[in-house]
């Protein structure tokens, strides 16, 4: 029992951080109808400017942490959105109206290029952080094994329902979020109704490298080690999660990206940590087989 | 004009400062006392001003003309380069200049057009999106390598088994999914991928796990063993010949083993655009719904070709396997499906030759320049980024129906 409490805690975390990556990729597929292959090296960029920021915070005199994680968290943001607002400037929107495969063949290339430009740029060995937090709350004792949670796992959970709630407030209640659900909907009408459709689809990017950035954040302070190619096999889990929780549907990401994180702590705790992400895939398959729209997508109707 | 171009091209400078700064301005440094930052400063200024200079001529410089449109009607001279190309292939060896280097490196090429020419069946006839591609290469040089060391088996049984066994694993993988959307396609294809790769990592029993599988036996020509010393019962093809032991022998033999694999892989996919299953793929691609209305199956149509894409990926990857002797989970990585994704759709879906001379470019290319192994990568992306940009539905997309009732206008 304490044993399954501690991997639901674990699996909980890293539900989390997926669920954020989740978020981008499932935006921007119900926006332009792309699989955004480079957002995972968004998060990765995002989890190197976070350490470069946090390094430079304390260097320059922040002794206390919660601040110096203030203002890594705000610079991290702003700098790795600024990154994903380029990808799309360059690489997609020259592409938009050409035939399918090309953004997609675009994305990788852009992938490949921001992989390699950070190990170049940043060295290929893996970049270790000591912890930041330490101590946590000790939730119940067995006879051999406590269940802790640490204050990092609930600053995790903590930011990720904060940025949630705050997201939803932008989708669901301001005149951007109406814009966006309306270019979801039929972009060309959109932008016949007067909707800048270039502006939307560029704030949709920068709102998926946020919360990507965060989520590189967290890992950096959750693992404590990053390296260039962290993007790709996180980008991958995180575009599965988009899948499973039904594409296009921001509530399934989250719930994917939260399904996922739990599936690997569990199998990684109670089978093999080796095949953990064949169990995922494993998941995903039997998920689309039997809900082929995903566990919360609408069933797509086929007009002629 | 010139006002306008300079504040963007300002604007674009002062972007990629601010992209450049953390990335390259703070180098992280491993020191005694934990990781350290160094500045360098000088890099973000080189790269505010390179993309500064770049912005501005690109503002300033007309657009750039595209290749000029094929004119209608090129069926013949594009058939004519297709026989140009085979015929350069075929004496390529012979060739003054041909060391035993440029055959190496185009047997690679070959590889990789043969890898291009088995997923257009799936791409570019069929429309599928299939981002694992790779495994089933996998799966055929592991069956390869398996099936010769564990029964002792000639390269030359092992090929259509390895490839029967490929497409075995596009059928069981083909039949759940295939039903799906394309896009769930894309995915479960890219996890199987993955699976397939961390099976052969782990499972160290049967697939050696990251060690790999080395000393695969070589192939042979009728029996004509390519090793300086015959093996029992066996001549060598020098002695045969009656010529002097070479070691080029063998890289010649090999070339042409996967010329004439690449061509009757060409060939099939020539033909079988022309009967009732290759027809219904394009259909199916075109518009499932009137397929279906006509009375077309698509998940048996779809599974035709996802299987036959994948036969031929086992046959590349068992030659695979014999040419180099050694394999291990290392050669079968995502980045390979995207590189041979990426030769089919740069070279225009569909079109034979463009995927030549997509392959010649991404393959051929960045191996002349394996002394700048760092940048390689890097360039590689980018070019695959630029291209599509140049010419979204790839260098040669001219695509005509493949039938047609009536005259054409």
């Amino acid at each position: 029992m304490e044993y399954f409490l501690q991997q639901l805690i674990n699996g909980l975390t890293l539900g989390a951080i997926y669920g954020l990556i989740a978020i981008g990729y499932t935006m921007v597929y119900g926006i332009i109808g792309m699989i955004n292959f480079a957002h995972g090296e968004i998060y990765m960029l995002g989890a190197f400017i976070s350490l470069i920021a946090f390094l430079a915070a304390t260097t320059i005199g922040g002794t206390s942490v919660p601040i110096a994680l203030l203002i890594t968290l705000f610079a991290t943001m702003i700098l790795t959105s600024l990154w994903g607002w380029t990808v799309e400037r360059v690489a997609y929107r020259p592409l938009r109206g050409a035939p399918r495969l090309a953004p997609l063949i675009s994305a990788i290339g852009v992938s490949i290029v921001l992989q390699n430009f950070s190990q170049l740029a940043q060295g290929a060995r893996v970049k270790p952080l000591p912890p930041v937090f330490h101590g946590g709350i000790t939730l119940m004792e067995g006879n051999d094994f406590t269940v802790s949670l640490n204050w990092l796992q609930m600053v995790i959970m903590a930011l990720t329902l904060v940025l949630m709630a705050g997201f939803t407030w932008v989708i669901t209640r301001t005149s951007l979020g109406r814009a966006q659900r309306a270019c979801e909907q039929d972009m060309k009408m959109a932008s016949l109704l007067g909707v800048d459709v270039d502006r939307i689809v560029s704030a949709t990017f920068v709102m998926g490298a946020m919360l990507a950035s965060v989520a590189g954040l967290m890992v950096t302070l959750y693992y404590g080690v990053i390296d260039f190619y962290i993007g790709f096999l996180a980008g991958i889990k995180a575009f599965t999660a988009a899948v499973l929780g039904g594409i296009g549907s921001l509530p399934g990401a989250m719930l994917g990206g939260l399904l996922i994180g739990l599936i690997e702590a569990f199998w990684s705790g109670y089978f093999s940590i080796e095949y953990k992400d064949v169990a995922t895939f494993g998941v995903l398959v039997m998920v689309l087989l039997f809900r082929p729209t995903g566990l919360l997508g609408r069933p797509d109707v086929e007009k002629i | 004009m010139l006002p306008a171009a300079l504040r963007d091209a300002v604007l674009a400078g002062l972007v990629a400062s601010a992209l450049a700064l953390p990335m390259l301005g703070f180098r992280l440094v491993d020191s005694a006392t934990g990781l350290t930052l160094a500045g360098r400063f000088d890099l973000v200024a080189w790269a505010a001003g390179i993309v500064f200079c770049g912005r501005l001529v690109i503002r300033l410089l007309p657009p750039l003309p595209g290749l000029p449109a094929l004119p209608a009607g090129t069926k013949n001279l594009r058939l004519g380069a297709g026989w140009i190309l085979a015929v350069i292939a075929l004496v390529l060896p012979f060739l003054p200049f041909a060391d035993r280097n440029l055959v190496d490196k185009a047997t690679l090429v070959l590889i990789y057009v043969m890898l291009g020419w088995g997923l257009n069946i799936v791409v570019g006839l069929a429309g599928l999106l299939d981002l694992g591609f790779v495994a089933f290469y996998a799966v055929g040089a592991y069956s390869y390598a398996l099936l010769s060391q564990t029964f002792g088996l000639s390269f030359w049984i092992c090929l259509p088994l390895a490839g029967m066994l490929s497409a075995g694993f596009g059928l069981a993988l083909g039949f759940p999914v295939l039903r799906l959307r394309g896009d769930y396609l894309a995915i479960v294809t890219l996890g199987f991928g993955e699976i397939i790769r961390v099976i052969l990592q782990n499972w160290q029993d049967v697939t050696g796990g990251p060690m790999g599988i080395s000393g695969i036996e070589r192939p042979s020509l009728f029996g004509l063993s390519f090793k300086a010393v015959a093996p029992e019962g066996h001549q060598t093809f020098a002695d045969f010949f009656g010529l002097d032991y070479s070691a080029d022998h063998r890289v010649i033999f090999l070339y042409f083993l996967i010329l004439a694999l690449a061509l009757a892989t060409n060939l099939f996919t020539l033909r079988i655009r022309r009967l009732p299953v290759g027809r219904a793929w394009e259909a199916l691609r075109e518009d499932e719904i009137a397929c279906r209305s006509l009375g077309i199956n698509p998940t048996a149509v779809k599974l035709s070709a996802f299987a036959l894409g994948a036969m031929f990926a086992g046959f590349a990857g068992s030659f695979f396997a014999t040419r180099q002797g050694f394999i291990s989970p290392e050669s079968f990585t995502f980045i390979e499906s995207a590189v041979i994704l990426a030769i089919v759709v740069l070279g225009g879906m569909g079109s034979q030759i463009g995927i030549v001379l997509a392959a010649v470019l991404l393959v051929g290319l960045p191996e002349w320049f394996r002394e700048l192994q760092q940048y390689r990568m890097l360039a590689f992306g980018g070019a695959m980024v630029l291209i599509m940009l140049w010419k979204p539905s790839g260098l040669l997309s001219h695509r005509e129906p493949t039938i047609r009732l009536g005259d054409p206008r």
